[in-house]
Parts: structure tokens; C-alpha cells; sequence
């Protein structure tokens, strides 16, 4: 096992202006200021949480795997990690993570990708492409920027163990993530963040037991 | 594919350029690297509904894998596949480092405008495909992660890269028989992790021919690709390529 970069965050829950709890299989949409400081808790372990993040004034400044990928020569964020966006912009830094890998290739399930991934017959279950295209339908805050499915990039999935191999293989595997476990991060600029807090019941990203997320913003 | 299969059209890419273009089902597409270290930035579109575009993540793990060679296929965010890669003499094509931009290619190679140079102008992925993405009215919004033919990255067990320079050779092809009527917009700008220290672009050629039979079946040893290629035929009324 390689060491991980752990970090522990000073931020006292009690002082957060917004401490909400996001349902397993939801989306969950807020804007941040920049300076403001961004937490996610993975409740119960090993949940995938989707996320997508936006110029909070334009839409088409988004979170870039690509741009985040390349600019700092590394596949996985833990902490010190910058998201970037496609305008090549840091959106925001990871500052604590306790979790000390996520994944940024997996991208989000879907129900057309489960057809594949799966069976044919999986195409009923819920899943985190239907919930962001919920978002964008009914979220305000997406409403007042005019998203549309063209503007789902693929994501980060915080908590969600995909290691990859040096003769280049991928895995989905068991995760990293238990109980409690949290990343947090710094907004660089205003963004707007959408989640899916992932519904796989076919893969161990979850361990097969979707579960709730806590979200925690501090001033 | 043997050279003896009909040849449709033939296309020289200089380095650096960037070129777009409907490839029909039932076609195969030739990348031939000419001089080696080429790079090929390629997006590929439903033609039909543009807003189905190729999708790294589903392509990565609907094949369990990090990179695409032969064997593999290129899958939309629509559970379908727009080609499967049927030859390939590189073995490692990259698709998780996205583009070459102004600023990257300016802060390595500095800056060679118009004026001064004419066509041997430095140019970048990102405004090249998006010049081309332009004349399908298409733009930034379409620019998703894209692939990245001839190159090869590799990662380390904590996810730290590494580029392979002189991954590919000249005269080194990639086929991409192709099961979905695409758009496909190209770049031959420098990979983004290129560590060549001057700006030099490899050149392509693109050759068309007709698939010859059996040739998707490369892609059939991998179970989601037959499901992938079962909802592809769903879209085309049942039709087999």
C-alpha cells in the first residue's frame, strides 16, 4: 500500500453556515463564494459522490478532467490537489482530505453506459446522469445559466477508488473511503456545485449499499 | 486491413493543422503517422444528434482499461460505439490528457505568429478543434476529454505521469472502423505533456476504405462491446454495418 497524503481540517462543524445531509441516490446543488470552504463527509464509507463544479456567472467554465489531469501531471486529488477548469483556471484546492485518493476517469453511470457496463435489462435503474439532467431541469441556479446536457463534463467521483495500472489497466474496486471520512476544499472563484450522490447498485464504488453524504459550507 | 481494400479518399495532415469531416458506417479510417511522434487529437460526434459525443470514462471502463489499442472501442456517452479500433501498430493511445492550449504551447515553444511565420504558425489542440468544431456549430460546450492517437502516458501507483516520447514510429496506423455515421474534428497540434523542446508537430495521413467483412469482430472479445455495438444497431432500425 502506498502512503496516502492525509490531511485533518481544523473547521469546526458547529461554525458551518450550511450543514445539510444529501440523500443516497439524490442530486444536491449549491453556489459557493470564493474563499468559502466546501466539505463533503462520506457518512457510512466507500460512497461515490459525483461532482461537477461551474463558473458560477458562466456555464461554460466548468471543471476539466482533462485540464486537471495534465496541469499537474496526476490521475488522482487528495490534498494540495487543484481543480481546474476548461479555461485552464484553479476552481478550487483541495484542503483536508482524510479519504486520500479520488478519482477523476470514472466519470459519472448512466442509464445507457449501464447497458453496457452491465446487461441490457439494467437500463431502469437510477443513476447519476439522470439526476444531474434532474438538476439542470429544475435547480434554479442551473435554470438562470441555461444547462443542458451539453454542459456535463466528465466529473470528479470523490471517495471512489479507480486504480490503474502501469501496463494499463482500470478497476473499479473497493474503496479507500470509510466511514466519516471527508474532503474539503477552498473555492478559488464563485462556483456552483452539482452532485449526484451515486445509485450503482452494480459495482463496489458504492459497496453496493448507496448511503447519505453530509455537506458543510463555512464562510 | 490489407492495402488491396478499396481506398475512398486520401488526406495528407500536416503537423500542427487541424481537419474535420463525416466518416460514414461501414468505413475504415487510416491514421498513418509519417514522420513518427505524431499526435492526433480526435473527437468524434453523432452526426444525427451531435449532442451524443464520444465519452472517455465510458470507454475506459465499460473495457476495463487506461489506454486504447486494438481490440478496443471508441463508445459515446449513448451506450453506443462509433468505431472500433481494428488494427493498430502504436499499442498505447492516450485519452485522459486532453489538449495542447495558447498558453501551454506559447510557454514551451513561445509564441511564432502569422506575420512572421505564416503557415508554419505554432498552433494548439484546443483552438484547433474548436475552429473546427465551429463550422458544425459546435463549440466550447462539445469540447469533452478527448483522444489522444500516437501518444502514450503512462501512470505510476500513485497516479503520477509520465509521457513516452517516440511511441510511435514512422509509418506506425491506427484503423477505426467505424459502426456510426461521425463527425470527427482532429488536431496534429503537440500532446499537452509533449516533452519535446522544440514546437514539431508530427505529420498524418488519413486513408478511407470500405470495412472489409468481419473486421468489428476485433472488438467482440469484450462483452460490454457487444452490447455497446447491440444498442448501435438499435439506432440504425436493426441494421447490421
Amino acid at each position: 500500500m502506498n502512503t496516502l497524503n492525509l490531511l485533518e481540517s481544523q473547521l469546526d462543524p458547529n461554525q458551518a453556515a450550511i450543514n445539510e445531509i444529501c440523500a443516497a441516490g439524490e442530486p444536491w446543488v449549491k453556489q459557493i463564494k470564493r474563499g468559502q470552504k466546501f466539505r463533503i463527509v462520506d457518512l457510512e464509507g466507500n460512497q461515490a459522490v459525483d461532482t461537477l463544479f461551474y463558473n458560477a456567472s458562466n456555464a461554460l467554465e466548468h471543471y476539466s478532467a482533462t485540464d486537471t489531469i495534465r496541469r499537474q501531471n496526476r490521475l488522482y486529488l487528495s490534498a494540495g490537489s487543484k481543480l481546474y477548469s476548461n479555461s485552464g483556471n484553479a476552481m478550487l484546492t483541495i484542503i483536508a482530505d482524510t479519504c486520500g485518493q479520488h478519482d477523476t476517469l470514472g466519470g459519472a453511470c448512466a442509464a445507457e453506459s449501464n447497458t453496457v457496463r452491465y446487461a441490457l435489462e439494467k437500463f431502469p435503474m437510477h443513476n447519476c446522469r439522470d439526476n444531474f439532467l434532474h438538476a439542470l431541469a429544475h435547480d434554479p441556479l442551473c435554470q438562470q445559466l441555461g444547462m443542458s446536457k451539453r454542459d456535463l463534463p466528465s466529473n470528479i467521483n470523490f471517495f471512489m477508488n479507480v486504480p490503474v495500472t502501469k501496463a494499463g489497466g482500470l478497476e473499479f474496486v473497493d474503496g479507500l473511503s470509510a466511514p466519516g471520512k471527508y474532503v474539503e476544499m477552498r473555492a478559488e472563484m464563485d462556483v456552483i456545485i452539482l452532485i449526484s450522490n451515486c445509485p450503482q447498485l452494480n459495482n463496489p464504488c458504492n459497496a453496493y449499499h448507496p448511503t447519505p453524504i453530509r455537506l458543510l459550507i463555512w464562510d | 486491413m490489407n492495402r488491396q481494400n478499396t481506398l475512398i479518399w486520401k488526406q495528407s495532415i500536416p503537423g500542427g493543422c487541424h481537419w474535420s469531416g463525416i466518416i460514414r458506417r461501414g468505413t475504415t479510417l487510416r491514421l498513418t503517422d509519417v514522420n513518427g511522434g505524431a499526435n492526433a487529437a480526435v473527437l468524434f460526434f453523432n452526426q444525427e444528434e451531435k449532442l451524443e459525443r464520444y465519452n472517455m470514462a465510458d470507454t475506459l471502463k465499460s473495457q476495463h482499461t487506461f489506454h486504447l489499442t486494438k481490440g478496443h472501442a471508441c463508445h459515446s456517452d449513448m451506450g453506443r460505439i462509433f468505431c472500433c479500433i481494428t488494427a493498430d501498430t502504436v499499442g498505447w493511445n492516450d485519452t485522459v490528457c486532453g489538449l495542447s492550449d495558447a498558453h501551454l504551447i506559447q510557454q514551451k515553444y513561445g509564441a511564432a505568429r502569422y506575420q512572421e511565420h505564416r503557415n508554419q504558425m505554432f498552433r494548439n489542440g484546443l483552438d484547433s478543434l474548436l475552429i473546427e468544431l465551429g463550422k458544425w456549430g459546435l463549440g466550447m460546450r462539445d469540447i469533452v476529454a478527448n483522444i489522444n492517437f500516437f501518444s502514450k502516458v503512462t501512470a505510476d501507483a500513485l497516479g503520477e505521469l509520465t509521457f513516452h516520447a517516440g511511441n510511435s514510429k514512422a509509418g506506425d496506423y491506427i484503423d477505426l472502423s467505424f459502426v456510426m455515421n461521425t463527425l470527427m474534428v482532429l488536431s496534429t497540434a503537440p500532446h499537452p505533456l509533449d516533452s519535446g523542446k522544440s514546437y514539431q508537430p508530427g505529420a498524418i495521413h488519413l486513408e478511407l476504405f470500405d470495412t472489409p467483412p468481419e473486421a468489428v469482430t476485433e472488438c467482440l472479445r469484450i462483452a460490454e462491446n457487444i452490447r455497446a455495438l447491440h444498442n448501435t444497431q438499435h439506432f440504425y432500425c436493426g441494421n447490421m454495418t
